[in-house]
């Protein structure tokens, strides 16, 4: 990868990863703590919907959070032909390398 | 058959089900050893990463936490689930991406330091030998009460069993080892919540029996609804309602997930699968093991709070079931008959409360209190012991990781 396109992949993935956090940090931080008790006074069912978010709906929007990650991820690794992300990355594999590193 | 013996049955065939397979799994090479030979699907990975991460404090005393916290006991919920997203989008890819066997390589050779890396190397020990300590006494607690041995027998049973499968059979021992540790875990835990859902609300999936109506034996309307009003009743703090102030809150929430992304023995967990995709890949099926239990755990908490305050309150002591007994002579239950009455008075006002119950047995007692079938209660106490073991066995793997390969 030349460094006009290393940079811009790092680009798009920080972008990903901020607005993904973004995210994150609504739901959990926003709706499960700072404003559950504005969102307890909508009912749905038994449920208080910010006593939900926190205990429960949260729970659900971080696993989708984590597989949208992957799903960009491939997508961006695909954009930018990045082999190495699929195949067996060198390493740990080689014994010579342990020894180096003592 | 007797609670006993049925848990005799479970702990033994799982056990042996754990031994083989990391006789049948055990490393042959230095690579395998360390970081399985970086060859784990990310699907095993991931029911391996959900068994290391989840101990005993997950399985045996986070419902029960819930139960006394009611709305508070959300950090614990966010903070531990919420951990994962920060380690699947900052941590797991690029370690992997790095390639080598440990933490402290990654921080000595990112930082050119070698005193950096002996500041992690420390790190590392520190917290997994505190944390192994934790689960050392779940896995006593379990065994006293279930096998009745003292907890210093049940400690050094599990110990010994750890200790025989972590040693011989290195990361890809354990990994294998989680997995079916997972199962059972997993297993255990949603049996008796899938029960007592059916029993209480006619629906057989506990995160929807949460908000669901309770059936006319349990005296009707919303589950939530009736057990605010119970509490209310008793001058307990409304469960829905939170008592402790935003800021605490937000900042447990916080401390606890940058805990839980920093964990050293769920980071190793990274280093075992093929490549960066596969990473990724592992945190996301990781995460999804987890938030069956995480999601199961807060509905665990408001049926066993519920079905507690209905049969203890204002019974009488002679009439208690055998659990309450059993319970008490391991000091986790206390009741002290203040008025004389011959009645268990359980209430929020603390002079005249009669009851003391240890947050730790609500999920252990909860299939006792609901009345549910003896071998699920055994089958319970097999799930804390896999719980409690994984949690050991990977912890004790990153304290010999770190002291052969990053130490010596």
């Amino acid at each position: 990868m030349s460094d006009s396109s290393a940079h811009a992949y790092w680009k798009s993935n920080i972008k990903i990863v901020m607005s993904l956090l973004v995210v994150w940090f609504i739901i959990s931080f926003g709706c499960g703590i700072l404003f559950v008790d504005a969102l307890d006074t909508i009912r749905i069912g038994g449920f208080k919907l910010g006593f939900w978010i926190a205990q429960q709906g949260s729970i659900f929007v971080f696993v989708v959070l984590i597989f949208v990650y992957i799903h960009l991820m491939d997508k961006l690794d695909d954009r930018y032909n990045l082999e190495s992300s699929k195949s067996e990355s060198p390493g740990a594999e080689s014994e010579s390398e342990l020894e180096d590193s003592q | 058959m007797s609670v006993q013996i049925w848990t005799f049955i479970f702990v033994f065939l799982s056990f042996s089900l754990y031994i083989g397979i990391a006789i049948w799994s055990r490393a042959k090479s230095t690579s395998e050893f360390y970081v399985a030979g970086a060859g784990v699907p990310p699907l095993a990975n991931g029911m391996a990463t959900a068994a290391d991460w989840m101990s005993a404090a997950s399985f045996i005393s986070m419902a029960g936490l819930i139960s006394f916290l009611g709305r508070d006991g959300t950090f614990y919920l966010m903070g531990w689930t919420g951990g994962y997203v920060l380690l699947a989008l900052l941590l797991a890819p690029y370690l992997r991406k790095f390639g080598k066997f440990t933490v402290p390589d990654f921080i000595g050779d990112r930082y050119y330091s070698r005193s950096a890396r002996l500041i992690a190397v420390f790190c590392a020990i520190t917290i997994s030998f505190v944390y192994v300590c934790g689960q050392m006494q779940g896995a006593g607690i379990v065994f006293s009460r279930f096998l009745e041995v003292d907890i210093t027998t049940g400690v050094i049973i599990g110990m010994t069993i750890v200790f025989f499968y972590a040693v011989m059979g290195g990361m890809k021992g354990i990994t294998y080892t989680q997995v079916a540790q997972y199962c059972v875990l997993i297993f255990a835990f949603m049996v008796p919540a899938i029960f007592i859902s059916i029993l209480m609300t006619g629906i057989p999936i506990p995160q929807l029996g949460f908000g669901a109506e309770l059936t006319d034996a349990y005296g009707g309307g919303y589950l939530l609804d009736q057990l605010d009003g119970l509490s209310e009743q008793l001058g307990f703090a409304t469960y829905t309602e939170g008592q402790r102030t935003t800021q605490d809150v937000f900042f447990i929430t916080a401390a606890l997930m940058f805990g839980t992304a920093g964990l050293p023995h769920v980071i190793i967990r990274f280093f075992t699968v093929p490549n960066v995709r596969d990473a990724r890949r592992s945190a996301g099926f990781a995460l999804i093991f987890i938030a069956i239990l995480y999601t199961t755990a807060p509905a665990v908490a408001a049926f066993a709070r519920t079905n507690l305050i209905n049969t203890v309150n204002n019974a009488e002591y002679s009439a208690m079931p055998e659990w309450f007994s059993k319970w008490e002579t391991t000091n986790l239950i206390s009741f002290n008959d203040k008025n004389n009455d011959g009645r268990i008075q359980y209430l929020g006002d603390a002079e005249r409360n009669e009851l003391e119950v240890n947050q730790d047995i609500m999920v252990l007692a909860n299939p006792e209190i609901a009345g549910l079938p003896n071998w699920v209660v055994a089958l319970v106490a097999a799930g804390a012991l896999a719980a409690a073991l994984s949690t050991a066995a990977g912890l004790l793997l990153v304290i010999s990781t770190s002291v052969a390969h990053d130490l010596l």
